[in-house]
Order: structure tokens, then sequence, then C-alpha cells
């Protein structure tokens, strides 16, 4: 079994990624205008991605599936956005940049793309701002940096409450600026299918325009998949509904190894589940945790009278309240990172101490920092502080500047007052680390084929630290993938305009139609959703925040009599030339439950705990994960095979040169 | 028209302007005849006889009441054309007060007074002039005026007509503010001055119809 | 609860479409409207009729893709929300609720209850950026100070997530407090004066092409965006219009 080869270039890290760019091959702007490029995907990796490619003068098209580019799910990311630009001289830099973020992805990433991502991280903020992203401001007129979990210094630019709808639409401005030129052209409405490979090489793919139904054949040098993660594989997660793995799984089926599955960050702060008719999880911003407390009851009575309706939680007493996240891990308290977080929320639940009525939430208190900041305040003010109503308005004011958008959706949500009564919050699937496996150029294991942005696996390891998702997506779209695709494209500067015409095109055109019709024609009787849902509730019950062999063997074949049934009894209705959301459903779901069985896969195969990956077969006797990093230390990139269960392992080995390799502890 | 909606909108903002300005102006001349009838006669006087006033300023207003006019038609028009398949239900009642939404009939009330008004004041007054070249009477005008409000029917239409003239101007007045781009943190206190000028400005012109009538 | 729904069907954009009227029970007032229409959604597919086809994703009121004009309002009677965060303990039980499309001739319908909004997307197009490459070789981010008010207000033009509920609720259909938004966002930042004639000429002049309404200053829109876009934003873009036409 050979070993996956990064292909990162040789040198000392600092100096890698700059002498690659002066090394690799590069195409004349003559040239650039003979060959085609296509991005599926327009969230900020695709956006950036489109918008750089076209400006550097190759023609682009560009696919999403909504109904506008803007509408991609990085418009719902909330916190911020990291950056080494040290602007408040707290010591941050490159090089801490990129230690925080190997580290927090507990030592499962690839370190010569980790430091690639922190050198251009400043770069990002520059071009934004060039572009007119209001960022948050001090009364100096400079930017404004906010810190957040696991790091030491504050290095996260922000926008309020929504950084990655402001960055998203820095992208999709500069996207118009490309598609007004015709430098794009731009497809709305229209879902990949497939890929098509011409003598081995990605040379376009197969879409449906999601209007009228039909299938078109789209051709060009070279394929950008940056359609997003696959988070919904829990039917129940903080993506968007229309969020899937089509495109990603499709190159994966065509030859691109998918890396890591298991990889899945579980947001430790979410609305919690309020039915079986709940469709999708609500995030609340991890800055939360910065003033808030998380507890749950320490007598189980109360639990009961909670549920009940008799007691409320703000008539427990002090004594009687369990902080354990303060009990457990002292020095990192209510900041601990989000898998640790997410985890211990489980673990207090599942003895029973969930105060909803599922027994799948716990509180998130921030009457503490009421009474602080109230007091603070009154004693600038130079006010009475021992006159509580007046304190807790006080209070209330300066939380109500920090986080008054979240606290407004809350109350929307759930129907109660944050400010007067705990916030009940529960852990939910928020990001996936894993993806398609990407060499150093982001080219996937298909020649011409690149995956950048959530789609691919490569810069968080086993874990993503908050604010490092939207670095990563404008990096890959913006400063990485611009660069390193011309080194492959320089080949094609004389291979002309490809037919759509060929045989791999109208052969892949066909097995699209079969593969639609088949769910038109199968008349069953159960809904798109019904297998979802399914689907969603063995993923989350068997390969969720914790995992074991047995039950992830049982996730593996319940997975697969699932797909079998699908496949037997789905009801599609409408037809295929017509707008038809239900097949497009289909078509994702069909997927996913694929994907969720590779995943199971995966998991068991590492029976090391890592980052979001936690097998209980590996942990200390105190119920911290425990890695191994004798056994472990590979990304594991899965060759399709047929069926997932019969997915070949292929490893890339992680090397570490400029790291020591530690336990990661938040006691 | 070859104007752009923002240009269209400007310029019915500035006509708009242009006929409150001319509002007041009516208002402080006719004000004068509840005082003092020689004041009224000797500024009704100048106005008919002044030709700055006879052909310069009164055909810009003639213009810019029909260019309001019109333009108000017209953007009516191009607005109804934007949605031609309507709502099953609407309910503009809970986003926009009824004046704002209701120009168009609050201005088509005030065009129905505007010819009664012209035939019974600006007609007789053209006839008197050009038409059969009267001698002038410097005195006649209180006379002409207190005559007209004889009729109880015609004080009631001018009283209705008034009203909604003082609907047509809550929304419009300082509406122009906003087209000509000024919204700012003076604009409560113009929006408040805007809201008073409406009403007191009508009421007045009705008061002053109700005053003759009594005291005719 | 238990709810009588008036559906606005049409199965395509040719098609002339019209109200039906679905009876569904056991709605939970915990539920979001979309998730009430995929319960009834869930029961039209088992009945064997066709589900009704809306727009949506995030779900979570920020991505602007649901656009439902329901009981005469955009996204409903709530303020400040997305259909999507609407939620049913806002009706009441035996309620009759008309869901209807967003409707505007420059909003043509594809199918029952989505709308096509690409005109919104050629608005920008036509000049909704600052036209910078992206090279990263800018400036460094801090080298022009931008005054934290105008940065604020910047930033509060920027929230607009371009669902159209402004032009769904104008009676005129006039898509002002959308264009004004962009146009404001830019010309309050350092970086979009540069090109601040061409932007607003170029935009209002797509928008007319659109179709959209003109701008009456009814303020429905202001008090029907579910991102609280202010009309001060109008009036600034009336005023930078104003100043192109002093320049050739």
């Amino acid at each position: 079994m050979a070993q996956m080869d990064s292909k990162t270039p040789k040198g000392s890290l600092s100096e890698k990624w700059t002498n690659h760019k002066s090394n690799i091959n590069l195409v004349s702007p003559a040239n650039k205008r003979l060959i085609d490029v296509i991005v599926v995907g327009t969230g900020l990796a695709g956006a950036s991605a489109s918008a750089t490619l076209a400006e550097l003068g190759y023609n682009v098209k560009t696919f999403c599936f909504q109904d506008s580019p803007r509408r991609a799910h990085s418009i719902a990311a909330q916190g911020g956005i990291n950056a080494a630009k040290n602007y408040q001289g707290d010591g941050d830099s490159t090089h801490r940049l990129f230690y925080d973020t190997i580290k927090g992805g507990d030592y499962r990433s690839r370190e010569g793309n980790v430091h690639r991502l922190a050198e251009v991280s400043a770069n990002i903020i520059d071009q934004c701002v060039a572009q007119g992203v209001p960022f948050a401001r001090d009364y100096g007129g400079l930017l404004d940096n906010r810190s957040f979990g696991g790091v030491l210094v504050s290095r996260t630019f922000y926008a309020k409450g929504q950084t990655g709808q402001q960055l998203l639409l820095g992208a999709y401005s500069a996207m118009n600026r490309q598609i007004g030129r015709g430098k794009i052209k731009m497809y709305n409405r229209h879902e990949m299918m497939d890929l098509v490979l011409v003598n081995g090489k990605a040379r376009g793919i197969i879409t449906r325009n999601l209007v009228n139904g039909k299938l078109e054949r789209h051709s060009a040098h070279a394929v950008v998949i940056a359609s997003g993660g696959y988070g919904n594989v829990f039917f129940l997660s903080t993506n968007a509904m229309g969020s899937n793995v089509t495109a990603a799984w499709k190159i994966h089926k065509k030859g691109a190894h998918f890396a890591n599955p298991c990889f899945t960050q579980i947001h430790p702060t979410c609305i919690p589940v309020s039915g079986d008719h709940q469709s999708k999880l609500t995030l609340m911003s991890e800055s939360l945790r910065n003033d808030g407390r998380i507890w749950v009851p320490k007598n189980i009575e109360d639990v009961k009278s909670i549920r009940e309706g008799s007691l409320n939680p703000t008539h427990i007493n002090e004594e009687n309240r369990d902080y354990y996240l303060e009990r457990r891990y002292p020095a990192f308290g209510n900041l601990v990172p989000r898998d640790v977080a997410s985890r211990a929320a489980k673990e207090r639940c599942d003895e029973g101490y969930g105060v909803n009525k599922t027994g799948e939430a716990v509180y998130l208190d921030f009457s503490s920092a009421i009474e602080r900041y109230g007091k603070e305040e009154a004693h600038v003010k130079g006010l009475n502080e021992e006159d509580k109503p007046l304190i807790n308005k006080l209070g209330q004011k300066i939380i109500r500047s920090k986080y008054g958008n979240l606290f407004q959706m809350y109350e929307k949500i759930v129907d109660q007052d944050p400010y007067e009564t705990p916030m009940m919050i529960y852990p939910a699937v928020h990001y996936t680390m894993g993806g398609v496996w990407v060499d150093y150029n982001l080219m996937t294991s298909i020649p011409g084929c690149y995956a950048i942005g959530e789609a691919n696996f490569s810069d968080h390891g086993a874990n993503r630290l908050g604010a490092s998702a939207l670095m990563q997506g404008l990096a890959d779209g913006y400063f990485v993938l611009p660069y390193t695709i011309g080194d492959y494209l320089s080949e094609d500067i004389r291979t002309g305009k490809i037919s759509i015409d060929t045989p791999e095109f109208i052969k892949a055109e066909e097995e699209v139609r079969v593969r639609l019709a088949k769910f038109i024609y199968n008349k069953g009787e159960n809904s798109v959703d019904y297998y979802h849902r399914k689907l969603g509730k063995i993923m989350w019950d068997k390969c969720g925040m914790s995992r074991n062999a047995k039950e992830l063997k049982e996730a593996m074949s319940e997975i697969k009599i699932l797909r079998k049934d699908f496949y037997e009894n789905v009801r599609v209705p409408g037809g295929l030339d017509e707008f038809n959301e239900e097949l497009a459903k289909a078509g994702r779901v069909a997927d996913f439950l694929e994907l969720g069985e590779l995943f199971a896969k995966d998991a068991l195969e590492r029976t090391e705990s890592c980052g979001g990956h936690f097998r209980e077969e590996s942990q200390t006797p105190e119920g911290e994960a425990l890695r191994d990093d004798k056994f472990f230390n590979f990304v594991s990139a899965w060759e399709y095979k047929g069926e997932p269960s019969d997915a070949t392992l292929r490893k890339e080995m992680l090397y570490y040169e400029e790291i020591e390799v530690k336990t990661r502890s938040y006691k | 028209m070859t104007l752009s909606s923002i240009a269209r909108k400007v310029a019915m903002a500035l006509s708009g302007l242009f006929l409150v300005f001319f509002l007041a102006q009516h208002f402080t001349i006719n004000l004068t005849s509840v005082f003092s009838e020689e004041m009224f006669n000797s500024i009704s006087h100048f106005m008919g006889t002044n030709p700055l006033v006879q052909f310069i300023l009164q055909p810009v207003l003639i213009f810019g009441v029909v260019f309001h006019f019109v333009m108000g038609f017209i953007l009516e028009i191009k607005n109804n054309k934007a949605r031609t398949n309507n709502y099953e239900s609407y309910k503009g009642s809970e986003n926009a007060n009824w004046m704002s939404r209701n120009m168009i009939f609050s201005g088509l009330a005030i065009l129905s007074f505007l010819v009664l008004h012209f035939y019974d004041f600006w007609v007789p007054e053209m006839n008197y002039k050009y038409i059969e070249v009267l001698p002038d009477d410097p005195n006649r005008y209180y006379g002409e005026l207190v005559h007209k409000f004889q009729s109880p029917y015609r004080v009631v239409f001018y009283s209705i007509s008034f009203v909604f003239l003082a609907l047509h101007l809550f929304h419009g007045f300082s509406s122009a503010f906003q087209s000509v781009g000024f919204n700012n943190k003076f604009m409560i206190g113009v929006k408040k001055f805007t809201i008073a000028f409406s009403f007191i400005i009508p009421l007045g012109f009705v008061f002053i119809a109700i005053f003759h009538h009594l005291n005719g | 609860m238990n709810l009588t729904l008036k559906i606005w069907r049409q199965s395509n954009s040719e098609s002339k479409g019209k109200m039906v009227e679905y009876p569904i029970s056991d709605v939970s007032p915990d539920m979001s409207f979309l998730e009430m229409m995929d319960f009834l959604n869930g029961r039209l597919i088992n009945k064997g009729e066709e589900p009704v086809a809306f727009d949506h994703d995030c779900r979570e009121g920020i991505c602007g893709m649901c656009s439902m004009f329901i009981n005469g309002e955009a996204h409903g009677p709530d303020r400040l929300v997305t259909t999507c965060q609407l939620h049913m303990r806002k009706f009441k039980d035996g309620e009759t609720i008309t869901i209807e499309p967003f409707r505007a001739n420059a909003f043509p319908v594809i199918k029952d209850l989505v709308v096509d909004r690409s005109s919104f997307d050629r608005i920008q197009q036509a000049g909704g950026f600052v036209s910078v490459n992206t090279s990263g070789n800018t400036q460094d981010a801090n080298s022009i100070p931008i005054e934290k008010y105008d940065a604020d207000r910047a930033f509060d033009a920027a929230t607009c997530i371009g669902c159209g509920a402004c032009v769904a609720s104008c009676k005129n259909a006039s898509a002002m407090l959308f264009v004004a938004a962009k146009v404001s966002q830019f010309s309050l930042l350092p970086q979009g004066k540069i090109e601040a004639t061409d932007r607003v000429r170029n935009m209002v002049k797509q928008m007319d092409e659109e179709g959209f309404g003109n701008c009456t200053n009814t303020g429905a829109c202001e008090v029907e965006c579910p991102k609280g876009i202010s009309l001060e934003n109008i009036a600034r873009m009336n005023r930078e219009y104003i100043s192109t036409l002093f320049k050739s």
C-alpha cells in the first residue's frame, strides 16, 4: 500500500511557500485567455478563487445551487477571522498562529500547509479592508480585535456577530466585478451531478439546472471543488439545509481520495433540539463563553422539578449548582476548546442532569457577568453598588451591547428571555475537518481536480480553532490556489477548447440521467427526509461525540441496510425536467448514505482519541482523550472501491520538523 | 420620460416644495382678509396687476402645478406596472400610513378642488382683466371673496378639499426632504415642523372660508 | 394547533397560478414557519401530492434565501425576522394563513413560492464593488483609519441580506432600500469613495432597467426589513445621486 505523497516542497518551514511560489510553472497572460476553469461552490473559498482566477485572466465558470452566490453558508459564520497581524502588540506572530493551529488540531494536520496559512493570513485582512469590508474599529479608527477560545493572544478580526456575512459579501463583490467584466460566467441554481474525466484528467462536470431540470455539460481545463463540508450527514447540524457532500463525493467516486471523514467538530453552544419537527440547529457564538458560565443542578431532584416546570433555575442556590467545566478544568474553565466543552456537556446529560424536556441541554448563565458589569458600571458612574435592580439594569445593558443580536435570536427561537433566565445550550455538529484529500498544491488525487475551503481536509487536523475556517477559506481562494493551479495549467496552453461532445461527456451525462430517473420511477412510500432523519439519528447516536468499536460496527451495518431500503422505497414526487426540490434532495441524501458508512469505517479504524474524535477505548483514567502518536500519526486517505465498506486506506504520514508533539492539557 | 427613477423623485420633491412655498404665501395673503379689508385689497391688487407676478411668477406656478400633477400620474402608472400580479392579501397599513400610500387619491381630490378654484377665482379674474378688460378697481377683491363663500355647499366642498390637502402635505412635505437627500439628526425637527404645517395651513384656509361665510 | 393554509400554487413560470387551501393539524407552536411547511410537505408527499416549493437555506436568518409573503406581509407579522425565524407561536389556533410568493415584475415566479431574484445580482454586478485586485498586494489594513461612527454605519448598511422583502413590501415594488444599502456602505468608507460617482449611476440605471418601481417614501421597506436597514440610506443614495448630476 503506497503512501500518499503530499508534495510538500523541501527546505525550511518558513521558506517553503516563498520558494515554491518562485519555482512553480506559470501561465503567461496571453495563454490564460485560452484556459477555462470550473469552480463549484461560492462560499468564501469558491467566491474568492473565482474572482482571483478571473482577474488573473482565466475564463471562469462558477456554479452554485442557491439562487445567488451570496447565499453560500459561509455567510452564517459569526465570530471572526484570525490573522497574525499583531496589531494589539501582544506577542502574536506567524509562528504563533501556526503553532496554535497545529496544537488546536491535536497534531493531526500537515505542517507545511498550516504554516502557509499563517503566512498569508495577514494579507487577507489587507485585502478585505481594501474591498470595503466594514470590520469593527476602535475609537482611534483602527481595526479592533477580540480573543477566541484556546489561544493566548487577541488576533481575531470581526464585524459584530456577522463576520462571515461581511467577508462573503466582500468576496461576492469581487466576483460581481468579474461577472460584470464577463470574465466569470455565473450559473445560479445549478447543481454539480458528476465529474467528467478525459484521459484520467478532470475536464468538466455535468450539472443539473434546478429551475428546469435540464442536464448540461460543461468543460474546462481544471475543476475546483469548493462545496463546503458534510455536517448534514447528521441531518441536524448548524449547516444550511442545502449544504451537501455531493460534489466532493462524486469526485471521490471518480478517484479522489477522501481524508479523515470522521474528524467532525461538534460545537458546544447551540440551541437545543425542541422536538421531532426540528429541521436544523442554530449556533450561539463561541464568544458567549467569555461571559457565560455553564452549569447543571447538583441534585437530580432539582433536575426533575425543572423538567416538570415547577422549579425556576434562577431559584437554585449557588451551592446546588455544578459548574462542571470550572470544576474539571480549573485553568481554562468555561473557555476550554470546543471538543472538550462538548464532551463534558454530553457527560452530564448522559448522567441524567440535562435540564430540558428531552434531557439534552445545559445552562449557559450570564447572571454573574451581568452583576459584575453592573457593579463596574455603577462604580464608574458613582452610583449605589448595592442597589440590585440598578446593577441588573446596568449589567444587562453591557451584555446587550456585546451580544444583543445573539440574545434576540435566542429569544425568537426559544421564547425565553436570556437576560432573565439562563440560556439552554447543547452541542451540535458544526464543521467537518475531514474532506477531500489534497496535496500541497490543493490538488486532489485526480489530476486537474482541486478542492479548497472546508471541502478539503488540509489545515485543521482533528479539531479546528474558532475563527480559523474563514481564514482558511479565503487563504485557499485568494492566495494559494490561484498560484498553484498555474503549475498544472502551464501544460495545457496548447490543449485548446475541450469539446463537450466526446464519449466521456455523453456517457457521464447519460449515467446521471439514469440515476435520477430511477428516483422518479421508484414509486416507493417514504420521503427523502424520512431516510435523512434516520441516517442522522444513526450518525448522532453511534458516530457522535464519543464513539466505540461496537457501535461503529453497528452504524456501518445499519447505514448499509438503510441505503438499500432507500433505493427500494424512497418516493420522489414530480418529474425530471422541472423544478423538483425532492429530486435534488434525493441525490444529496444518496451520497450522504454512502459517506456515512465511510465515516463510521474511518472512526472505527482510528482507535485513538484525538481532537473531535473521541474513542471510549482510548481515554485516561480521568476520562480525558488519549492520543496515540505511535500508531496514528497519519492522515487517513480513503480510496473508493465500490461499496464504502470496501474502501482502502492509504496513509499520509505526518512529519513535524518545527514542532514538538505534546499532549494537550487544559486542566 | 427618460429621467432615472431618482431624478423623477427629486423633480417631484422640488416641485412639491415650490408648491408648499406658494401655499404659505397664498395663505398669508388670505389671512389678511380676516383682519383688514384694506390690506387684503391692496395686496391682491398688487398681485393681480404687477407684471412680474402676472407674467413671470404666475406661469411658473402654473407650470409647477401641471408638472407636479403630470409627474405624479406618470409615477403612479410606472409604479403600478412594477407589480402587475397583485397580492391576494396585502396589509399595507401594517407598515406604512394611509397618507403615504394614497398620495394619488389625495392628489386627485386636490386637483378637483383646483378645477373649482380656477372656475371660481382665476377664470373670472382672467375674464375681468384680459378678455373684457374692465376698468381697474383696486377695492373689488374683498367683496368678491366674501361673495364666493356665501354658498354653504361651496364652503363644505372647500373644507373637505383642505382635509385632503392636509393629508397630502402630511406625507409629501417631509417626504420631499428625504427625496432630496436630507435625512440626518435635524430630521426629527423637520418632521415636526412639516406635520404642524400640514395641519395648520389647511385648517387656516378652512377657518377663513367659514369666517367669511358666517360674517358675510 | 390546527390551521388553514391558503398557499399560492403555480407549476412553472409560464403557467397561471391559484390559491389552494390546505387544512393542517397538530402543528407545534415551537415549530419555525418553515418547519411547519416541511411538515405540510411531508404529508403531501405521503398522500402522493406534489410538495409546495419554497426557497430556504441557512434557516438562521442570514442567507436571505427564504422569501414568503405571509398574511399580507413580507416574512410575516413578526418584526426583524426572516420567515425561517418566524415561529408558529405568533399565530392563533384555528387561524387561516395566506402564503404568497414575493411579488414584483422584477421577481418572476419560478414555481409556487419560489421567485427569481437575479435582478438583485445584476444590480450588484453593475457597480456594487470596489475595483481592487485580489492580489493581496494592497496597503496595510490599518493605513487608513476610519472614524468608528462611519465604520459602524457602513456595517449597519452592509448587513442587508438581499432577501427582497423591501421590494415585496413596497406598494411600488421599489428596490431603493436594497440598492441604497450597498451604495451607502461604500460611500461611507474611504475605499469606496473613489468610484462613488460611477457606482451610484450604474447601479441606479440597472435598477431602473430591471423594472422596479419608484420610491415614494412610504417607509414600508424599513419596517419590514428583517435587518432593520434604515431609510437614511435611501436619503444618502439620493444625495449621492444628485451630486453626480453635477459631474460629467
